[in-house]
């Protein structure tokens, strides 16, 4: 099962996933950012550095999370992937449409 | 005592070396089985962890499009792979009796629409040397994926 726990820095709301995300997991990390974009959180950094296995229905999620942030102008960003979750990305084409840093330091300061 | 002698299997039930068979419900909570069997014998055969990666990635998207689509869902319902070390690479063999795939829709859906949804026909083909769906299937799917070593 993953884990998925999210803590406050400033206006940012920082969610760390930790595990594998597929078809079975990633509805609990949909719940999460759902919730987030739905209370129209400025700026949301999510932590993908303990995430060693992403697949499409992932990605999608994040998708999902990126466009509801962008309906009310937030800020939707990914930091630390693994180098198989960055070929996920890579391969679907959206590491150029995600904002992605390479930790939580240079994530906050893109929001701050 | 009389030395032991290495057991003599009849030939009907002698099982391919070079081949292992996983049967499994449709559950999406057993993905993670599928993966690890993938990336052991891919690692068996020779594969670099990258390239071994990719094979478990698409092994898992077509599982998980098989749950979702031909069997609408967690189903107790079986996905039959099949693991086959060939000439340089693994051959993988998904057979489900859920509904038949049309191969129109099974189509990659172009990059640049930025939705969710959609990406897990681009990545099988975009890891796997060959994609083939058999059509003279009658009762459900089967989808062969194909991917070769990378030459040292």
């Amino acid at each position: 099962m993953l884990d998925v726990t999210t803590h406050k820095t400033g206006e940012a709301m920082v969610v760390s996933i930790k595990g594998d995300v597929d078809l079975y997991s990633s509805p609990q990390l949909r719940k999460t950012v759902i919730a987030l974009t739905g209370k129209k959180t400025p700026a949301i950094l999510i932590n993908l550095s303990d995430v060693g296995y992403m697949d499409s229905s992932g990605v999608a999620t994040l998708v999902e999370g990126l466009q509801q942030a962008g309906k009310y102008k937030g800020k939707f960003k990914l930091f630390g992937l693994t180098s198989t979750v960055k070929e996920v990305f890579e391969l679907s084409r959206l590491d150029k449409v995600f904002d992605i840093y390479s930790d939580e330091a240079a994530a906050m300061a893109s929001v701050a | 005592m009389k030395p032991k002698t290495k057991q003599q299997i009849p030939p009907q039930r002698a099982v391919d070396a070079d081949t292992v068979e996983l049967r499994l419900p449709a559950d999406p909570k057993l993905l993670k089985i599928v993966r690890a069997a993938v990336a052991s014998f891919c690692e068996i055969i020779g594969f670099a962890a990258e390239e071994s990666n990719s094979a478990m990635l698409a092994v898992d998207e077509a599982c998980s499009n098989i749950i979702k689509h031909a069997y609408g869902g967690a189903s107790r319902a079986p996905i039959i792979i099949t693991l086959r070390r060939i000439d340089r690479g693994l051959e993988v063999v998904l057979r489900d009796y859920g509904t038949k795939a049309d191969p129109k829709r099974i189509k990659p859906r172009p990059l640049d629409e930025i939705r969710p949804g959609g990406l897990g026909v681009h990545l099988i083909r975009s890891v796997m040397n060959e994609v083939s769906f058999d059509a003279t299937i009658k009762d459900g799917n089967q989808l062969t994926l194909v991917k070769y070593l990378r030459e040292a």
